[in-house]
């Protein structure tokens, strides 16, 4: 499934990833979310913010990655998820060059 | 007689419901997107407020669903895995434990705006009009980014009640001949139900050329080593939209419940 669909059609066709993979991927998550509440609690001032987020968005990655399976997809989808993420920089990135500078 | 065999294969377009999906999804994104624009720009400019206001959430409330949401997410992928091998019966079970979860996870929210609620904090509330303009700032994101979401896990377990139904009754397949339409290659023929040793069990009508149009359904469940990606993709693209619910859970948790 990592090229063009079309080829395999009539192939037996397994799952991307067995069991096992989604328990531990679950188990990263479980494990991430942990490390985020924890730094939360130790109050580490301006950097806790940008601590929380870059757990949150390691962990979407993963969500994505896996769970959603963009690792076994092709191009066209990873393309399309940076284009989604090259729009939000630029929505949030434009908006604080107008209200930070006011 | 001789016995032709014909794949009761409908074509069907599984990338493209799936690139489908995913459009779908990044329209999603972007809704959530300005949500969070908003967020982070009050945020900058009300820093201490947004930093008060988030010590009124109950930390212990916003993890639990954040584990909650993340074990849904498991079971979601789970249940897809067992129909790609085979077993229908996990994945039904899979399913159920998902919606479980996508329950647990709202009756969480309704004791959580509840409890506000009760407080005297909702929007446009008296109490809430008096405090600062940072918080009440705070508390409407709160109100609207969670409120949201949370009508986003409501359909959500529409969605998956939908797909538990479809999978239990999955997948029927329905093969069609219709004249001009692969009619004439059955012409002269006769459908017959054959047993796994090749005897007719059953047998129809010499099939001539006044018959217009054959239709033939079956019920199958695929095996392991028959699977095809197609007869899911609707439980797939399900699974999708759940792990963006997902998603945007792990980025409103920490937002919301983790800058005291």
């Amino acid at each position: 499934m990592s090229h063009d669909a079309g080829h395999h059609h009539d192939e037996v066709q397994h799952g991307p990833a067995g069991y096992g993979t989604y328990f531990l991927t679950w188990f990263t998550l479980v494990f991430l979310t942990a490390i985020t509440v924890t730094a939360a609690g130790l109050h580490l001032g301006a950097i806790s913010v940008i601590v929380a987020l870059v757990i949150a968005m390691i962990k979407a990655t993963i969500v994505l990655f896996l769970f959603m399976h963009l690792k076994y997809e092709d191009r066209l989808f990873h393309r399309l998820l940076l284009i989604v993420i090259a729009a939000m920089t630029i929505f949030i990135g434009l908006t604080f060059t107008d209200t930070l500078f006011r | 007689m001789s016995t032709q065999s014909i794949a009761l294969a409908h074509h069907k377009d599984y990338r493209g419901s799936k690139f489908g999906i995913w459009l779908f999804l990044i329209t999603e994104v972007i809704l959530f997107g300005g949500m969070f624009l908003l967020y982070s720009v009050y945020r900058s400019e009300h820093a201490q407020d947004f930093h008060h206001a988030a010590g009124e959430l109950n930390t212990l409330v916003g993890t639990i669903n954040t584990l909650i949401l993340l074990l849904s997410s498991l079971t979601m992928a789970l249940s897809i895995a067992a129909t790609h091998h085979g077993n229908r019966k996990l994945a039904l079970w899979m399913i159920a434990l998902t919606i479980l979860c996508a329950c647990g996870f709202m009756v969480n929210k309704y004791f959580e705006w509840g409890a506000k609620i009760h407080h005297g904090i909702y929007p446009g509330s008296p109490k809430l009009a008096a405090f600062p303009k940072g918080e009440i700032l705070f508390f409407g994101l709160y109100f609207t980014m969670t409120g949201v979401h949370g009508i986003h896990v409501l359909v959500g377990i529409v969605l998956l009640t939908t797909m538990f139904i479809r999978v239990m009754n999955q997948p029927n397949a329905k093969l069609s001949f219709v004249a001009g339409h692969g009619l004439q290659r059955v012409e002269g023929g006769r459908l017959a139900v054959l047993d796994k040793d090749g005897n007719t069990v059953w047998r129809g009508e010499e099939i001539d050329s006044t018959i217009e149009r054959i239709d033939v359904k079956t019920k199958y469940w695929p095996v392991k080593e028959r699977f095809r990606v197609e007869d899911f993709n609707l439980l797939e693209n399900s699974g999708l939209y759940w792990h963006i619910v997902d998603i945007i859970w792990i980025f409103l948790f920490p937002l919301f419940y983790l800058i005291t």
